[in-house]
């Protein structure tokens, strides 16, 4: 369903993603992981554009970008290829202007166009679904960082995406408000929600994904079941940043 | 004796020139007030835009206009617009020459506080709208604006108040705004004192109403931060 071909991104002369290639199949759980500044978070920005490639091709359900150097992609296919996607940041970024459920009845009514209550019942609908039916009308501000990181998985499911992009979800939380979110992600993952999941949540990784990334100095140095990497790895490297995290 | 006829004869003038000035304030001061800062506000977000846009053209035009506005008198640009501009064969009315001037200056001030406001929201939001599918402009009137509304309103403020007492300055292109009024009872009763001070205390009424519905506006745009 996504298929990276030979992705490059360069910021100014520093060369983030040297080449990548990678095929995630529908329903598959990805989590991406390595070092920090391997180039983990860069190449999930790529799928959905926040970062544009300096050279390659994606492809993403309907939709193949070619990225040359220089030669902008267009806004309107910008948008329609972004729209595919759904993406979680690791700072939330909810609206804190708006309450939980007009964060996710935001994209409902102003970009799918849909009325309000049609929106809203969607919109409850998915709250309910991440355990914050009761939270509907508070602002962002008056609740925790599990709960908005939870509204902000109502919001992004709210568009219903082909694929949702996790940035390092829960890297932000205290760590008695890890589980909750990640209880949210399993679940998805279990009803077959594509997911490419940028994690340090090795835990996470090993019992939720189907396939596993290791990334290092912007190469995929080797991917895999959670088993394969975690357990018979042969790379040095994957080795090294495994033996690092537990100790 | 004679201390007694001039406190009556103030108390009179007072008495007879409070309500032609405050009429003279409703029906001009504020309207022109009112009138200039919207339309300097749109001024001043349109600015704003072309100087974030990153169009070179626009954001040259932009900074010139600012420049030129910011760098001289309020004062010498009513004179242009109103003395200045018939000998090219440009005619403008006092009024509508006023709110020019005055749209002109709100709109270059008030572009800086608007450009600050919107590059203080975290590059965050702008993300999290486009990866809902927004385009620019429904990130910038959903997401931005409004958080940049906020961020703004104490300093918009601040040179709304300063706009209700520049006002005054149109006395001297011919606006019969409320100091005009006051200048014209003083030329016939010679009370300078007495009326340029019952002035005063108009527009000091007229900015601490003002004052206290910013402070209004403030807490009700603020009640997503507190809780």
């Amino acid at each position: 369903m996504i298929e990276i071909k030979n992705l490059h991104k360069q910021f100014g002369q520093t060369e983030v993603l040297k080449g990548i290639d990678l095929k995630i199949e529908e329903g598959n759980t990805v989590c991406i992981i390595g070092p920090s500044g391997s180039g983990k978070t860069t190449l999930l920005r790529c799928l959905n554009l926040l970062e544009t490639p300096t050279k390659g091709t994606i492809k993403l359900g309907k939709f193949s970008l070619d990225f040359q150097d220089k030669k902008p992609v267009p806004k309107d296919k910008v948008i329609k290829f972004r729209q595919q996607t759904g993406m979680v940041f690791q700072g939330y970024n909810l609206f804190p202007h708006m309450t939980a459920l007009e964060n996710v009845m935001e994209g409902l009514i102003y970009v799918r166009k849909q009325d309000k209550e049609a929106s809203r019942t969607k919109a409850l609908q998915l709250l309910e679904k991440v355990g914050l039916s009761e939270r509907a009308n508070h602002y962002p501000s008056q609740i925790s960082g599990g709960q908005q990181q939870r509204v902000g998985i109502a919001r992004a499911m709210a568009m219903e995406p082909e694929v949702l992009l996790f940035d390092e979800p829960t890297s932000a939380l205290d760590p008695e408000l890890v589980g909750e979110v990640l209880k949210v992600m399993k679940e998805l993952a279990k009803e077959g929600m594509t997911m490419v999941v940028v994690t340090h949540e090795m835990n996470f990784a090993r019992e939720a994904a189907d396939k596993v990334v290791f990334i290092d100095k912007g190469v995929i140095v080797e991917e895999g079941t959670p088993q394969q990497i975690f357990e018979h790895t042969g790379h040095e490297r994957t080795l090294q940043f495994l033996n690092k995290l537990c100790s | 004796m004679f201390a007694d006829e001039r406190m009556d004869r103030i108390v009179d003038i007072i008495v007879n020139s409070f309500f032609p000035m405050l009429k003279a304030g409703v029906a001009f001061t504020v309207p022109l007030t009112l009138v200039s800062f919207f339309l300097g506000l749109l001024l001043a977000l349109l600015t704003a835009l072309a100087r974030i846009s990153g169009i070179k053209l626009l954001d040259v035009i932009a900074r010139f206009y600012v420049w030129v506005v910011r760098g001289t008198p309020l004062l010498v640009q009513l004179f242009i617009i109103f003395y200045g501009l018939p000998s090219i064969g440009i005619t403008i009315s006092p009024l509508p020459s006023a709110i020019i001037g005055f749209t002109l200056s709100v709109g270059a001030y008030n572009s800086e506080i608007i450009r600050a406001a919107i590059l203080s929201i975290s590059k965050g939001q702008w993300e999290a709208a486009y990866s809902i599918g927004m385009s620019y402009p429904q990130a910038l009137k959903r997401i931005i604006l409004p958080q940049a509304t906020r961020v703004s309103v104490p300093p918009l403020a601040n040179s709304f108040i300063s706009l209700v007492k520049d006002t005054s300055l149109a006395a001297t292109i011919t606006v019969t705004e409320m100091f005009r009024v006051a200048q014209q009872i003083t030329a016939t009763t010679y009370e300078p004192l007495v009326l340029y001070c019952l002035a005063g205390f108009i527009y000091l009424i007229f900015s601490t109403v003002l004052s206290n519905a910013q402070g209004q506006m403030e807490k009700r745009l603020d009640r997503y931060v507190t809780g």
